[in-house]
């Protein structure tokens, strides 16, 4: 499969609407953060809608203690009386009471924080003043006022990034940091190919831990593991970091052009690259063979979600031979993304933003065969008759990398291939497995 | 402000959410940033409704504070009655928009739209969403029933059912079994709301004789106000139980002027209580936790006619308070009224109960525990909205409690036989009863385990025990073993007896003895 060179005119002009959005805010990035950072606890200021938001959002499975929380603003202090610093501050102090073990707190502003002005940042330092080193406290908003989803992890990285206590320029600077929450299957599988490649002094952000002092300084290098991170990748450029332009490690062909292009920057032989992927990309390709019978020629129309649209878009388009209907994303980051979308076939229909209602009205009509959207839309597209595939799950499974494209293409096969053994039973399950 | 790691009740505005998607022909408009729609997901996956919540967002963002918010308001009203052709509008703010303070109520009287507009007020940094419901339901019933006078000749058998909606427990299948319950008494029910009705059948709400009130936390404001503003009664008695059932059928019959009736039995809960194969329920103790009416209905079902004991009772509803507070001193036990899910645990860890009924909530607090549990109340998960038919009121509402709370116990063969002969190197801690078995966790075998949580609660006592009467107490199975530590430390304790040895632990028993 040869990458075809991005056609300059190749760039459509996007449906852009402005009307009810069916999206999640940013807070409910907290959902993998405080799962992948593990010295972290997320604290949102915000209302009894920000505690219910993330507990409707995490499914409710609260086996373990979740580390994160809501400080529910309650009336005496919008009213004034009660100064909000105090009670935050003894907010702060009764959770690190009972979590001695949270090295770094981080404060989230929501949406009648942010209406009401609440300074965080000024918090935060004042916390810091108090708790640090002990306890680093650090703020960004996730607010659904200024943030859809996946943005919210771009205002904790960039948060990160510019606090000097977490992201240090003395010391020797990292060579390559990969910039974007990915699982830990994933991040060991990346770090056993970087070493194979010669590659070291690479640093994974968000890391497993906030508080491992990485280090950037102008030789620093990265490279986005995800399409949604403006915020942080200007953060990291404003502390001298170069940026390596590619297209999002999903699928083989993602993958492949997303290490090499860490290669070339790095001056890695490419017959030594080819050597060290030849057997991953072989399984993925031999993965996602089984799964390409149930989506080729299949029309897909994306509702907007968490701005993986394009790259997933690129993914079905290029290596899956799906047919693209509209592809939606809250927010296309245009030099970020614009590899992904200079290899989405011509004609197809972007969309930013969204009017929902005239959204479901174009996918209607469109008749796709499958409808990539979220879970408030899903069931009632079900009920329809029409075939679904629930998005949040790109966010929340390891999608990335090449031991993974088979299960990225199985998910968007499997509402397809249980379709098919509801509509025509037994005798097709045995074509289906 | 206050820490909450996790919320017994979603904002006032889902509540207004839940009665605007039970009704047919209401529609919301909510004045919201972009997120709040995350609430539609609780109706389409956890109820698995199969349209969208009839609520349109106007989802205003942060470029627009510094302009007009209140003309996105009025755009999306206008779009929604366009799109949707509603018999009526309801319009109000979310948190957020509350903040803006752009009056959704005095916007929508500015705007020509065609269909009557309710304006909603919920304070959402005050109240909760089963207020927000029951506030909404009672601005909807006054909007549309008004203070026409009541025709002349209402039928006295005519009744009306208030409460039942969208995402409360078991209202789908409740409404069926009253609906049925009340038709073979010869009652005629006439408007069922707000699930499944119109602003139309608001209307019609006086021309019934009374009013039922199924859930008083979403009914019982609109039901004292019709009776004030209509002189129309109503009964409160909740028929959960097989007594309770019965005493309702008995009140709705006197109010409906039909003669009484002798009771026949029509459930399977009494048989089977009695059966002597429930012999082995007698005076387990059960924790009760949820909305007022369910904890309320299930102490009295537990104690009255499974021979239960009450050892916890509690709500997360202040508004409640007074009626668990009374309920539970008649089982001498403190009523627990929080919504901090972490006092619940612990004071369902205090009361060392063998069964937990409650909300999801507790649900997981008593799997980690290692203790059976059944739900009883809102808020649910996706589970407890069952495909079968599962009412928890009328008689066959009784049957399913009686198989819902009885079947996660230890079945009383099988624990005798683990007392029996503990031994047994397949009976340890980590088995639980067999039919629970795909669930159970596995846990360390004896020698290996700490104490079991139930039995870390009686911190502060401080009594040793000889390495035989630990050993002696190692023999009592897991499920107790945390009751006995604690009986005869408490035994050892008020006696002066130090260290702990075998007798102690066998004095203990007797003295304990239930």
């Amino acid at each position: 499969m040869s990458v075809a060179q991005p056609v300059a005119c190749n760039e459509p002009a996007p449906i852009r609407q402005r009307g009810q959005h069916e999206v999640f805010c940013g807070l409910t990035s907290i959902i993998w953060l405080h799962r992948k950072v593990q010295d972290a606890f997320f604290l949102v200021v915000g209302s009894r809608t920000c505690a219910h938001l993330l507990q409707s959002a995490a499914g409710v499975m609260i086996f373990s203690e979740p580390r994160f929380a809501t400080a529910i603003m309650e009336e005496r202090d919008l009213a004034g009386m009660a100064d909000m610093h105090d009670e935050l501050d003894n907010v702060v102090a009764r959770l690190l009471e009972r979590r001695p073990d949270i090295r770094m707190l981080v404060l989230v502003g929501s949406c009648p924080s942010e209406v009401i002005k609440l300074d965080l940042s000024r918090a935060a330092s004042r916390l810091n003043a108090v708790h640090a080193p002990r306890h680093r406290v650090i703020a960004y908003s996730g607010s659904g006022i200024e943030t859809t989803f996946t943005q919210g992890e771009d205002n904790f990285l960039a948060a990160l990034i510019a606090d000097k206590a977490s992201t240090r320029s003395a010391g020797e600077a990292a060579k390559l940091v990969v910039l974007g929450c990915l699982a830990d299957v994933v991040e060991d599988q990346f770090s056993r190919l970087f070493a194979e490649l010669g590659l070291s002094g690479v640093s994974f952000l968000p890391g497993r831990d906030a508080i491992e002092g990485l280090v950037v300084g102008p030789e620093t290098r990265f490279i986005l593991a995800q399409p949604y991170l403006g915020a942080a990748a200007a953060a990291l450029e404003a502390r001298g970091a170069r940026r390596i332009d590619s297209i999002f490690p999903l699928g083989a062909e993602g993958t492949s052009a997303w290490l090499r292009a860490i290669c070339m920057t790095f001056g890695v032989d490419m017959a030594l690259l080819d050597a060290v992927v030849a057997q991953p990309r072989r399984r993925a390709a031999e993965a996602m063979a089984h799964y390409r019978p149930w989506l080729e020629g299949r029309r897909v129309f994306f509702f907007p979600d968490s701005q993986m649209e394009p790259s997933l878009a690129r993914f079905l388009s290029r290596e899956m031979g799906s047919e693209l209907l509209e592809v939606g994303s809250p927010y296309l980051h245009r030099e970020h993304v614009a590899g992904e979308l200079a290899l989405l076939p011509p004609g197809v229909t972007l969309s930013e933003g969204q009017d929902v209602d005239e959204q479901i009205d174009r996918c209607r009509t469109a008749n796709p065969d499958l409808i990539v959207c979220g879970l408030g839309l899903a069931n009632p597209f079900e009920a329809e008759g029409r075939v679904s595939k629930w998005s949040i799950e790109f966010s929340f499974t390891p999608i990335q990398g090449f031991e993974q494209a088979g299960d990225l293409a199985e998910l968007f096969a499997r509402p397809l291939m249980r379709n098919a053994i509801l509509t025509n039973g037994v005798e097709r399950r045995e074509a289906v497995q | 402000m206050k820490l909450s790691m996790w919320t017994y009740e979603g904002p006032p505005h889902v509540g207004a959410m839940r009665i605007a998607a039970s009704m047919q022909g209401v529609h919301y408009v909510l004045h919201a940033p972009q997120g709040d729609t995350y609430a539609d997901l609780l109706f389409t996956m956890i109820e698995r409704r199969q349209s969208r919540p009839p609520v349109t967002y106007t989802t205003f963002q942060a470029r627009d504070l510094a302009g007009s918010t209140a003309d996105i308001f009025k755009k999306a009203c206008r779009d929604a009655v366009a799109r949707f052709t509603p018999e009526a509008l309801l319009v109000g703010a979310s948190c957020t928009a509350e903040l803006l303070q752009d009056d959704p109520g005095g916007l929508a009287r500015t705007l020509d739209v065609s269909v009557p507009v309710v304006p909603l007020e919920l304070p959402s940094y005050q109240k909760k969403e089963n207020w927000g419901a029951a506030e909404t339901f009672y601005r909807l019933v006054r909007a549309f029933v008004g203070r026409n006078p009541r025709p002349d000749n209402i039928p006295a058998n005519s009744c009306n059912i208030l409460g039942p909606t969208s995402l409360g427990f078991r209202c789908r299948d409740d409404v069926t079994e009253i609906v049925k319950l009340l038709t073979e008494e010869g009652l005629d029910v006439r408007v069922v709301a707000p699930m499944g009705a119109t602003p139309a059948d608001l209307v019609r709400i006086p021309e019934a004789a009374f009013n039922i009130v199924l859930y008083p936390e979403i009914a019982d404001v609109t039901a004292r106000w019709l009776k004030t503003a209509h002189d129309m009664p109503f009964i409160s008695t909740i028929p959960i139980g097989v007594q309770a059932t019965q005493s309702f059928v008995d009140e709705v019959r006197a109010m409906a002027g039909l003669p009484a009736r002798e009771g026949r039995t029509r459930d399977r809960l009494t048989w089977y209580s009695r059966s002597i194969d429930s012999n082995y329920l007698t005076n387990k103790r059960v924790f009760i936790f949820g909305d007022a009416t369910h904890a309320i209905a299930a102490a009295r079902i537990a104690s009255e006619e499974l021979g239960f004991r009450v050892c916890g009772l509690g709500t997360y509803m202040r508004e409640f308070a007074r009626d668990v507070r009374d309920a539970a001193a008649k089982y001498g036990v403190e009523a627990v009224i929080s919504d901090d899910h972490l006092e619940v645990e612990a004071a369902i860890v205090a009361a060392r109960p063998e069964l937990v009924l409650g909300t999801q909530m507790e649900r997981h607090i008593a799997k980690r525990l290692r203790v059976p549990c059944a739900v009883i109340s809102a808020p649910t998960h996706v589970q407890d909205f069952p495909a079968r038919y599962s009412p928890q009121m009328g008689f066959e509402g009784a049957n399913v409690i009686f198989d819902s709370w009885v079947h996660p116990l230890m079945m009383g063969l099988e624990e005798h036989l683990l007392q029996m002969f503990r031994d047994d190197f397949e009976f340890n801690d980590g088995a639980s009863a067999s039919h629970l078995h795909p669930q159970a966790p596995a846990i360390k075998p004896v020698e290996a385990a700490p104490a079991p949580v139930v039995a870390a609660a009686p911190i502060g006592v401080i009594a040793t025990w000889t390495l035989e009467a630990e050993r002696e107490l190692q023999k009592v199975p897991f499920f107790v073993r945390g009751k006995a530590r604690r009986n005869t430390e408490l035994f050892a304790q008020g006696n002066g007896i130090h260290p702990i040895t075998v007798e102690t632990l066998y004095d203990a028993k007797a003295h304990f003895a239930r």
